[in-house]
């Protein structure tokens, strides 16, 4: 299967490759691992003038850690995610969502900034900078600006990202003692997009409760979202197993599956709704440093 | 067609050429080169049989622009072996019966190679988690992970650097 034509650049700079999408606006796409890009353009779902490949702008390509937070260069590949010991030492869910991603070889060519920004609700990165809170910095024509990953996300394969603009960096704060993360996904066999996945990340207060809850969902409904309801319930309360059900209720009562190959209504509920309770359990023992 | 140069290197030889830019990193590698041990099963990021080394890592060529490798260095099943002498893995899956068909092949080779050099005492578990990006329609998996845990014993990974390293072109 072959895309259609489309001119190939490849710029040396950032500058030139935001002068570039700037001066062919509706008509260039960017590049990067080509991961999602290119099954999209062989089965021609959708085809672009050109294609600006962003892989060889190094200055992209790296894990960092500060003092309270992880950044990453969107060019950083998933498996490097996977193995970076800075990520599983401070922000054990990112490697754990990262290491399930599809198979070794996507995971070595697809890049994280591609993954977030794909705008894909199967993808299981987004959720994860859901629950960690990340910032997604990005340049453009105009300059550089913020956008929280919780205001990224729009529509399915539409998000916040203007069309001239390249995700440069994401920056997650550092999991904190007492605090903890888990990425619990559930699919039919090895490599898949899943049925439902949950990526749950809860602190503990002083007295013992929970005090910041923020629960996010993959592969229901249209984008990756977070359940407020459910982490309100939370918020202020004990991480019972009892509590933890009840929230884990309160995310499947306010999701609308739809019946597709992987699943009816029914089933994938009940899906969301263990990965759910395992996701919340397996971030609370963390929390707990159990 | 929009024409573009590429400089790659493949199995240590430095290649340059014109390509049309939706060439798929495979098609390069099959019909540009000629080196069609590689093989194209789905053409759908699917099964691994399109599997070859970039830059040392594993990817799936059939999803991969020949363009997105200018510069890079690509190793293939051809790479491997020296003349016609096999190498430890392709030995291996001789002897413990991890082919009959031979399509998935040399995708499992590739694979197992950046397995074991990365991880020499890879578990049953973790070859299994390692190809699980590659499909096999004959032979079962058990005698699959049977030739790959074969070849970790007999493959040295310091001498395969040179293999995967190539020059670098760009
Ligand atoms: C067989 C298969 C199975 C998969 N399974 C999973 C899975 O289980 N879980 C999962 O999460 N993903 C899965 N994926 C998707 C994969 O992880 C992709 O790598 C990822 O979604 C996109 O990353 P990429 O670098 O390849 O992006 P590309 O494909 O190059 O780009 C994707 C989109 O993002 C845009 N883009 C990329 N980088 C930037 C940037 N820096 N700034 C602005 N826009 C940018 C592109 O223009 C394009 O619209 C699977 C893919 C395949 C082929
Ligand atoms: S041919 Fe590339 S994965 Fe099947
Ligand atoms: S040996 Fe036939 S597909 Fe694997």
């Amino acid at each position: 299967m072959y895309p259609q034509s489309f001119e190939y650049v490849a710029p040396r700079t950032l500058k030139e490759a935001v002068e570039f999408l700037r001066k062919h606006e509706g008509e260039a796409k960017i590049l990067a691992g080509g991961q999602s890009l290119i099954p999209i353009l062989k089965m021609r779902f959708a085809s672009f003038g050109y294609l600006v490949d962003i892989g060889g702008l190094q200055d992209l390509h790296y894990i960092k850690r500060d003092r309270d937070s992880i950044r990453i260069g969107s060019l950083a590949r998933t498996s490097e995610i996977e193995e970076s010991q800075d990520i599983r030492m401070n922000a054990l869910m990112l490697a754990e969502a990262a290491s399930q991603v599809a198979d070794s070889q996507v995971r070595n060519m697809g890049t994280v900034g591609g993954n977030c920004v794909h705008g894909d609700p199967g993808n299981d990165l987004p959720s994860v900078m859901l629950a960690l809170d990340a910032i997604y910095k990005v340049t453009g024509p105009s300059g550089t600006r913020d956008i929280p990953a919780s205001e990224f996300y729009v529509d399915s394969y539409s998000t916040g990202l203007g069309e001239a603009e390249i995700l440069t960096e994401i920056v997650i704060p550092v999991i904190q003692h007492g605090s903890g993360g888990a990425y619990i996904k559930q699919r039919r066999r090895a490599g898949d997009f899943s049925i439902a996945a949950v990526a749950a990340f809860v602190s503990i207060n002083e007295s013992g409760n929970c005090g910041v809850a923020r629960l996010a969902v993959t592969s229901i409904g249209p984008i990756n979202f977070r359940s407020k309801k459910a982490e309100e319930f939370l918020t202020g309360k004990k991480l019972s197993d009892q509590n933890i059900a009840t929230a884990a209720q309160l995310l499947v009562d306010s999701v609308e599956p739809v019946a597709d190959p992987y699943g009816s209504v029914e089933f994938k509920k009940e899906i969301l709704r263990l990965v759910g309770i395992e996701a919340l359990s397996k971030a609370t023992d963390r929390a707990l440093g159990v | 067609m929009s024409v573009n140069k590429i400089k790659v290197t493949v199995n240590n030889k430095v290649f340059e050429e014109e390509i049309d830019s939706r060439l798929l990193l495979v098609d390069f590698i099959r019909e540009n080169l000629g080196l069609t041990g590689t093989h194209v099963g789905c053409d759908t990021t699917n099964c691994g049989a399109c599997t070859v080394l970039l830059d040392g890592k594993p990817v799936k060529s059939c999803t991969v622009f020949a363009l997105q490798a200018n510069g890079k260095s690509i190793t293939t099943i051809e790479g491997l072996s020296h003349g016609k002498e096999m190498h430890p893995i392709q030995k291996a899956f001789l002897d413990k019966n991890g082919l009959q068909c031979g399509y998935c092949t040399a995708g499992m080779i590739m694979i197992a190679h950046w397995l074991i050099r990365k991880n020499p005492e890879a578990t049953r578990d973790e070859i299994r988690e390692a190809i699980s990006g590659n499909l096999c329609r004959c032979t079962g998996y058990d005698s699959i992970v049977d030739s790959i845990q074969e070849a970790s014993q007999n493959m040295i990974p310091e001498e395969e650097e040179d293999i995967t390293a190539g020059q670098r072109g760009r």
